[in-house]
């Protein structure tokens, strides 16, 4: 090594020392032409590994629903997405929402040691090892999930408090149907209970068919492992049916022949048949993203709306938007190529000219589904005009944002 | 040559069917009957996965002391931080869904009340609690929601026979086939 090459390099260990403390490289001498960024971020073991966003971005969950996460002890129950500053269709993994059958904690779970069961009405049961299940065929799906609880109310601000419990992911598995088929499903078979291994051992009955045709045991999210918030090392992805039978932390599926009633199923009892069906599989849905809640649209001028459609039928076929609180509706930009129960990102070009008005947003799924109006909904009940209505299962009415003369918008959600 | 390429298909189809029957992929071992047994908890209406024991409400009342659960539940099952495990007072009614979403009285099934204690609570210390120990709480709470009699004994064969007040009284999830619409006649 040439003298001076030894040098430069002593000159640079010297000052990254010295701006070590800050953070930050010193800044660059100001140019005379152009501003400088803030400084340089200095490169360290640990974002060469494994990157950070900017210090600029501070988008981030909060607690849902009443109850904080985490509590007292450490629990955390329910935490909701900023869907206000989403982009595009996937929740990054550190702000996908997250739900739990009660508060409880997240187990902290070692790969190597991790089993998962297929027993019951099977030709064969079967335990697996996490490297067993990487070594099958796999799938890489777009899929959202969304809690029961993802209920718009008019004393939420943002889209974060009505939307925020729920969040699109690309998820990577084994599609359940290839382990039961390895292990030969008996007549008699028509559900399946899968069951976690946290405190309370959340379990749940799904459907086989449900099981056969589209659900993913997953242990990649978003081209990595799945979070231990959701589900590491293994979660089940029902894709369409509500949050609760997405079970995380998987370990045991066992085929039965009855619907086993387990404390999850007991949790959404009802004695309405019609609750009971919309309160399964997730309606056609939608919210606008951008303008919504406590923003403020500095000025009149150009906009583009954005917002995020999905249904658990199928497809998002279609999205409307209205900016006449629904008196007419405009076909909306659907971006890219809609996914089979996934969040798919729809826009539309747009000039505020200042007034007071009214957006809002309407899903169509591939099955012909419609989002309604809360209205429609109390009208097709024939619920007394005067109070307030209460969507049956699954609330998937449509969500209005009003914005003010002076560019500010709020829920107007009655 | 026809008919021979004809059985020739004929034979590669039945291959391919009794294929199916076999694995595929040839991964993953078979549980051995205690490893079964031990994760197998939960309890299906008719009570299979029941263990074999059983349990009075009187030792029912004192676990219920002595395993803490009056701490979060309050003494008589009501009064404290945790859900209330006692019916709401609401004197006699004609639909027992009025009694309120407390699962002893609520549940179709006493089976999920044991299922519940036995896999969740007490909360904290899950899974510590006996069969023998959990057939006796949950005996008291029956008993305490004027479910059973105070002299029943609950063990795997009387439980999933209880007849819970809701046990017809709920509705039930819809079949469910790809590509349907979530309530038929419902256009949303
Ligand atoms: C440390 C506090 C605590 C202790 C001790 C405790 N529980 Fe609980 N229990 C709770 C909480 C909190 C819940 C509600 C869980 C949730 O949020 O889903 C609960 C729920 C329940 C439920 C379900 C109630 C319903 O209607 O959904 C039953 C039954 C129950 N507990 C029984 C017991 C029994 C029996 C014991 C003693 C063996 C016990 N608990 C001990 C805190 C406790």
């Amino acid at each position: 090594m040439s003298s001076r090459q030894s040098d430069r390099r002593e000159f640079l260990k010297r000052g990254a020392a010295l701006a070590g403390g800050l953070g930050l490289a010193a800044a660059k001498p100001a140019s005379a032409q152009l501003p400088d960024p803030e400084g340089m971020i200095v490169g360290t073991d640990d974002l060469v590994a494994y990157g950070k966003r900017s210090r600029f971005e501070d988008s981030k969950r909060i607690p849902h629903g009443g109850r904080h996460s985490p509590d007292a002890f450490g629990l955390d129950f329910h935490i909701a997405a900023p869907l206000q500053e989403s982009v595009g269709v996937i929740t990054p993994s550190s702000l996908h929402y997250v739900g739990t059958t009660r508060g409880s904690y997240v187990p902290d779970i070692d790969p190597a040691k991790h089993r998962l069961m297929i027993h019951g009405l099977v030709d064969r049961e079967l335990v697996f090892t996490m490297e067993e299940l990487r070594r099958f065929p796999s799938v890489t799906r777009l899929h959202f999930i969304e809690c029961a609880g993802n209920r718009s109310r008019s004393s939420h601000t943002t889209v974060q408090e009505t939307h925020g419990m729920t969040s699109c992911a690309e998820w990577t598995g084994v599609l359940l149907s290839t382990l039961l088929e390895e292990a030969g499903v008996q007549d008699g078979g028509e559900w399946i209970v899968a069951e976690g291994v946290e405190e309370v051992k959340g379990a749940s009955t799904i459907p086989v068919n449900k099981a056969m045709d589209d659900c993913i045991l997953c242990y990649g999210m978003n081209g990595e492992a799945v979070r231990p918030q959701q589900g590491y090392p293994l979660r089940l992805l029902v894709p369409g049916f509500e949050g609760i039978f997405n079970v995380k932390w998987l370990r045991r599926i066992k085929v039965v022949d009855q619907y086993y009633m387990t404390y999850n199923d007991y949790g959404h009892l009802t004695q309405d048949p019609a609750t009971a069906a919309l309160g399964y599989q997730i309606g056609p849905k939608s919210v606008i993203t951008f303008p919504s809640g406590s923003q403020r649209l500095p000025e009149p001028g150009f906009y583009e709306i954005s917002g995020l459609a999905w249904s658990g039928g199928g497809k998002v076929a279609r999205v409307e938007i209205s900016t006449d609180g629904g008196r007419s509706w405009q076909d909306a930009d659907i971006r890219g190529e809609p996914q089979p129960m996934a969040h798919t990102r729809f826009s539309m070009n747009w000039t505020w000219d200042g007034n007071e008005c009214e957006l809002q947003s309407r899903c169509t799924d591939e099955l012909g589904q419609v989002q309604p109006s809360r209205a429609q909904v109390a009208a097709f009940w024939n619920q007394p005009p005067d109070q307030p209505v209460r969507v049956k299962g699954q609330d998937n009415s449509i969500q209005p944002w009003r914005i003010d003369s002076d560019g500010n918008v709020h829920n107007a959600i009655i | 040559m026809r008919s021979f390429r004809f059985a020739g298909l004929l034979l590669l189809a039945v291959g391919v069917c009794a294929q199916a029957q076999s694995p595929t992929y040839g991964l993953g071992r078979a549980p051995t009957a205690e490893e079964v047994a031990a994760w197998d908890i939960a309890i299906s209406p008719d009570g299979t996965e029941l263990p074999a024991g059983s349990g009075t409400v009187a030792e029912g009342e004192e676990l219920y002391v002595q395993k803490t659960c009056f701490v979060c539940h309050g003494l008589n099952g009501t009064g404290a931080t945790a859900p209330r495990l006692i019916k709401r007072d609401v004197g006699e009614v004609d639909d027992p869904w009025d009694y309120g979403r407390v699962l002893p009285i609520r549940s179709p099934y006493a089976t999920t009340v044991w299922d519940y204690i036995n896999r969740g609570m007490p909360l904290g210390m899950e899974g510590t609690l006996t069969p023998d120990e959990v057939y006796s709480i949950v005996a008291y709470l029956l008993f305490l929601n004027d479910v059973i009699e105070e002299d029943m004994v609950l063990d795997q064969d009387s439980l999933p026979n209880i007849e819970m007040p809701n046990r017809n009284n709920f509705a039930r999830v819809p079949d469910w086939f790809p590509g349907q619409p979530r309530l038929e006649g419902y256009p949303y």
